[in-house]
């Protein structure tokens, strides 16, 4: 009697003892599923993360090359009427349907090398202060940030400053040497340009500065070279190609401005006569006549202004850019 | 001393004076700037300025609510396109340095850099007001958002270069997939540099006004459709300065003050963030 029970009792907790046995087991095999499961969607969310960041950087050599195709695709109609005689025809006259570019090319040029003419002088002495005669302190520092604010300054604010400021001045001045005293003009634009390119060379041109070996800078001294020799003979030489690129910088950003040129150059499609004289820039021309352009060899003309431009800069750009590393290297 | 060493140290004192006082001279034109617009404006800005559209010429008064809108959500729309983008492009190029693509994007990146701001609308004008058939604050939004992405896109490889090799080993080595080691461990250490391009690109764009010509092109009413034109701050500036009428050239006296303070916080901003901490731009 007693040894059936126990009997019973031995196969009741076998049983049990399988069962719990067998349900482990399936729980280990539904873990393994799902372990696998979600390992299967890790790997699949990888792909797919690894695949979105190659198809961004896809995006950006395709936005580029979009923009230069969107550029030339536009502006065939005008290069095929007009062809190479848009570069030097001397006459833009868009209700004759004559579109001749040097009047703004001439303008472009001279409004950013005179801007840079006058900047050079500035940024370089800002680069030699921040790199050579005090690269530290408080006094340096701020000089630094409030040069790097004026890169910061929307040029619209530069535009209705000048406006508002630099032209009488310049209106007084011009009846002081005596010429036309017109206030807007090639000179005023070129004015405000100069201060606004300022930050671009400093910068570069300081970081460079900062970059000469100071053994070089020793040797010269210990030959007995005064500040301005080691500065002349040693640190403007070593840092030739850099303070070039941070010109080309400034003469990219000075020949794509926009806005605060448009404001106070007067814009005329005439030939300016003189610095003094009113004119127009590539840029200042398309944003002015863009949304007022109503036929489609005019609005072609346009862009191929849009066209130059993008190419001129482009090419400025990556000069500079290459010396750069170079010159880091 | 000989006079020929005197003549030298003489001039070597002359051309550190000339230095001095011309590196100091260029921050004059600044501050000049600064105070006058902020002279001329500050006196314009109350609540009311603030919260109302501006009045037709003659009347007194008006404000520039509308622009104060406009700017806003153009700026918005412009990072929410700009930001993903830029911050994914950053980090494919700080994960391959050396892939073909990676040189091209990279290219591609500088020369953005470099195209004319007047350029980039003509190009948003013919993707995006032209098929829509309007001038839209969203092809403005288009706009700028190219001017923001290598700003983002340079920020956020530079910073990802500079954090050690050692942090993704370890992730790595934890058994995480990649796209959590980026997510969870790149990612969050980088944040405050790659914050601080995105703030900069913000400043960057916040004045531009070359590109909204064409594309936002402005308007004289509230508008909240982003696929009508809508005013925005800079445009605001440049056609009321532009215009003979004394009211208006209040208006953007009081718009060119906001316009200012707001960037250069912004600027100002960034720079204590990347100084904080410790990182290059």
């Amino acid at each position: 009697m007693e040894t059936s029970i126990d009997n019973n009792l031995i196969t009741r907790s076998e049983n049990i003892l399988e069962r719990v046995i067998t349900s482990t087991k399936i729980r280990d095999a539904v873990k393994g599923i799902k372990r696998i499961k979600r390992s299967h969607r890790q790997i699949r969310a990888e792909n797919v993360f690894r695949r979105t960041l190659v198809i961004v950087a896809l995006a950006t050599v395709v936005l580029v090359l979009g923009i230069m195709l969107t550029l030339i695709i536009q502006s065939t109609l005008s290069i095929k009427t007009t062809g190479f005689s848009y570069l030097w025809g001397k006459t833009w006259d868009p209700v004759r349907d004559i579109f001749g570019a040097y009047p703004f090319l001439l303008g472009t040029l001279l409004t950013s090398f005179l801007a840079l003419f006058i900047s050079i002088p500035f940024s370089f002495a800002v680069a030699i202060f921040l790199g050579e005669y005090y690269p530290k302190g408080w006094l340096p520092n701020l000089l630094k940030n409030t040069v790097e604010l004026i890169a910061a300054v929307p040029s619209v604010i530069y535009g209705f400053w000048g406006l508002a400021v630099l032209v009488p001045i310049v209106r007084v001045f011009e009846t002081k040497i005596g010429v036309e005293p017109v206030g807007v003009g090639i000179f005023t634009a070129s004015l405000i340009l100069a201060i606004m390119v300022i930050p671009y060379a400093a910068s570069l041109g300081q970081s460079m500065i900062k970059m000469v070996p100071s053994n070089l800078k020793e040797a010269a001294y210990s030959l007995g070279a005064t500040r301005w020799e080691v500065i002349r003979s040693v640190i403007l030489p070593y840092t030739k190609s850099g303070l070039f690129a941070g010109i080309l910088l400034s003469l990219g950003r000075a020949l794509g401005e926009t806005m605060a040129v448009t404001m106070v150059i007067g814009n005329t499609s005439l030939i300016p006569k003189s610095i003094f004289a009113p004119g127009n820039t590539m840029a200042s021309v398309i944003a002015n006549e863009f949304t007022e352009a109503d036929h489609p060899v005019y609005l072609s003309a346009l862009i191929e202004l849009g066209l130059v431009l993008f190419l001129v800069t482009v090419v400025i750009n990556m000069i500079g850019k290459r010396l750069t590393k170079q010159f880091t290297n | 001393m000989k006079t020929a060493v005197k003549y030298r140290i003489g001039k070597s004192t002359g051309f550190q004076v000339l230095t001095i006082v011309l590196a100091f001279s260029c921050v004059v034109p600044l501050i000049f700037i600064l105070i006058y617009i902020i002279q001329a404006g500050i006196t314009k800005i109350n609540w009311h300025f603030l919260v109302n559209l501006p009045k037709p010429v003659g009347e007194k008064g008006g404000g520039i609510a509308n622009a104060l809108a406009g700017s806003m959500i153009i700026i918005a729309v412009a990072s929410v396109i700009a930001i993903p983008f830029g911050i994914l492009c950053g980090i494919y190029l700080s994960e391959n340095k050396t892939s073909r693509l990676a040189y091209w994007s990279r290219l591609c990146v500088d020369i953005l850099q470099g195209v004319p701001s007047i350029v980039i609308g003509i190009v948003a004008y013919f993707w995006l007001v032209k098929p829509l058939g309007s001038f839209s604050a969203i092809s403005g939004s288009a706009a700028l958002a190219i001017m923001m992405l290598p700003i983002i896109i340079r920020s956020t490889e530079e910073t990802l270069l500079m954090l050690p090799d050692s942090l993704r080993e370890a992730a790595f080595a934890l058994g995480m997939p990649f796209h959590r080691v980026i997510l969870k461990v790149i990612i969050p250490c980088g944040i405050s540099g790659i914050l601080s391009g995105v703030m900069l690109s913000v400043a960057r764009i916040a004045g531009e006004t070359a590109p909204l010509l064409f594309t936002a092109f402005g308007n004289p009413y509230l508008s909240t459709n982003i696929f009508k034109p809508m005013q925005s701050l800079p445009l605001l500036i440049f056609n009321y300065a532009t215009s003979p009428y004394n009211d208006w050239h209040d208006l953007a006296w009081g718009a060119s003050c906001i316009l200012l303070i707001w960037v250069l916080l912004l600027n100002i901003f960034t720079k204590i963030i990347t100084r904080k901490w410790k990182v290059q731009l």
